[in-house]
């Protein structure tokens, strides 16, 4: 990136970051959910639910908790692209003299921040509630990484859906079933105790093989071959949504 | 060199042929009126001129770059106020402001967001944010935010609707301000006392061509004046305009 486009797109992060800091809700309702369904997990299911391994409950489910908090958070971004469409401010960021994908940058990167404090606060309430980690620095490390990474390429997606929506609740549609996929994966209970055709799809998706890094990793276990699977899906998805993303916002844009 | 030149532009919206060869020469440091019924495309026109949007055909050349070719000169060399507001409702008008002056490396933008507040009256209100606003200070800010960097061109699409008569006043005091300090500048508008006012030519946009352009005598000029009246009246702009254009036929809806 030049540092012109560095420029703008520091300002224009700038001011969507204020846009959270005035309505700092959106990252608690980011946070409450995912929270909410922890407790209910860990309190109230909990107990019935055979993971099959000796690690309590809550250090099993938490990286399944985490995507969630990530698929939830990443909805303000495409509502806010929405609302930039539909007011007129992408027009005036148009017609200025600015580097283009600084438009899109500033979003993202607010994306990262936001979500970033979103996971920080539900990793916050998991260890109230018992979660224990054996994960070294490197492993922390990693587990930042990979949650990263995670944000930046379902932020991508939230740019698509931004951009194309027609209506507000539109914006924030795509969400629901990235919501819902850790529950079709090894996030809350073992694959091999579903039916064959569903287990199937759990073990061959993408949120399984991230769940199971982080939680190898949370556990102190280390790497396995699920990191590799985890970063070739990562690096995949970023590829094609941020493709996606600048030929829809070009498409859009191009009148 | 031009401030706008237009040759042969033709745009439509699927098969809405809005712009039929619209031919336009703006000259610098002048003030352009751009006369139409609604839908007569000024809007598309202006969107045009601000690479907002892409012609189908012809040449548009601003500050002698080529919209189609260097966008991001002509973006360089003018700044828009479109018809609708263009504002960050969270952001207080202050904010909006010192971020444009900001994007457009303005050296000092705290004083150039000041000044612009102290100009459009939005200095007391300038810590509360946009979203507060009423409907013409949005429409003052907005303004404001058009005029942040001092670009050489303004395109201001129908810049006082929605003001009430004292800062309408207040906006043509500026416009004349712009245009005595060698800016230039193209407005639309609904009002035709405005272009009468205002504007040193002004065009008349009607079912996708510009029918008449000139200097507000030359105008005048195509009407006889009225003689109805005891004493001889010149016809209003109103009355060329209508006599031009005809009884309402807007090319709304219109097809190619
Ligand atoms: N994005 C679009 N898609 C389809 N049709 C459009 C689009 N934008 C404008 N039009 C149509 O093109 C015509 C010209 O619109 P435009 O907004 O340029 O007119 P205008 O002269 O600015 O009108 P007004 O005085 O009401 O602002 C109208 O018939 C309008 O319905
Ligand atoms: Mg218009």
């Amino acid at each position: 990136m030049s540092s012109a486009a560095l420029h703008d797109t520091r300002l224009l992060t700038a001011r969507s970051l204020r846009h959270i800091l005035r309505s700092p809700d959106t990252i608690i309702t980011t946070a409450i959910t995912p929270i909410a369904m922890m407790l209910l997990f860990v309190f109230v299911f909990g107990g019935a639910i055979n993971t099959g391994s000796s690690e309590s409950y809550v250090d099993y489910m938490l990286p399944g908790i985490l995507i969630i908090t990530i698929a939830s958070g990443v909805a303000y971004t495409s509502y806010r692209l929405f609302l930039d469409m539909s007011e007129g401010m992408m027009l005036r960021l148009r017609s200025l003299p600015i580097s283009r994908s600084s438009i899109l940058w500033g979003h993202v990167l607010t994306s990262l921040a936001a979500n970033a404090i979103s996971l920080l606060l539900v990793i916050g309430v998991a260890f109230l509630a018992g979660f224990r980690a054996q994960a070294s620095v490197l492993d922390w490390l990693a587990v930042a990484a990979l949650l990263l990474a995670t944000t930046l390429a379902l932020t991508w997606v939230a740019v698509i859906a931004g951009l194309s929506a027609k209506t507000v609740d539109g914006a924030s549609a795509f969400s629901y079933p990235l919501i819902l996929l850790p529950f079709i994966s090894s996030a809350f209970v073992p694959t091999d105790s579903m039916p064959k055709a569903v287990a199937w799809f759990a073990e061959h998706q993408p949120i399984t093989a991230i769940v199971d890094s982080l939680r190898s990793l949370l556990t102190g276990s280390g790497v396995d071959a699920s990191i590799w699977v985890s970063a070739a899906w990562l690096l995949g998805l970023l590829a094609a949504a941020w493709g996606l993303s600048l030929y829809v916002f070009a498409r859009k844009t191009r009148g | 060199m031009q401030a706008i030149e237009v040759h042969g532009l033709h745009k439509s919206y699927k098969d809405l042929h809005v712009l039929r060869g619209v031919d336009l020469v703006v000259q610098p440091g002048s003030i352009y009126a751009l006369l139409g019924s609604n839908g007569a495309g000024k809007t598309t026109l202006v969107q045009i001129l601000s690479t907002l949007l892409s012609a189908d055909a012809g040449q548009v050349l601003v500050n002698g770059f080529d919209t189609a070719t260097q966008p991001r000169h002509v973006r360089e060399s003018l700044s828009l106020t479109g018809q609708f507001a263009a504002i960050d409702g969270v952001l207080t008008g202050r904010e909006n402001l010192l971020l444009l002056a900001r994007l457009r490396r303005q050296p000092d933008p705290e004083r150039a967001a000041d000044a612009l507040l102290e100009r459009f009256d939005l200095t007391e209100a300038a810590s509360r944010r946009a979203s507060t606003y009423s409907g013409g200070m949005l429409r003052r800010l907005d303004l404001a935010m058009g005029l942040v960097g001092g670009a050489p061109l303004v395109l201001l699409d129908e810049p006082t609707t929605g003001l009430d008569p004292q800062s309408r006043i207040q906006t043509w005091h500026i416009i004349r301000e712009l245009a005595a300090s060698g800016t230039t500048v193209l407005l639309t508008t609904q009002y035709l006392d405005e272009a009468e006012q205002l504007a040193d030519r002004i065009a008349i946009l009607h079912d996708g061509t510009i029918i008449q352009e000139g200097t507000l005598a030359d105008l005048r000029k195509l009407l006889p004046p009225a003689t109805i009246e005891h004493v001889a009246k010149e016809p209003t702009l109103e009355d060329i305009f209508l006599n031009l254009v005809g009884s309402a036929s807007t090319p709304e809806g219109a097809t190619s």
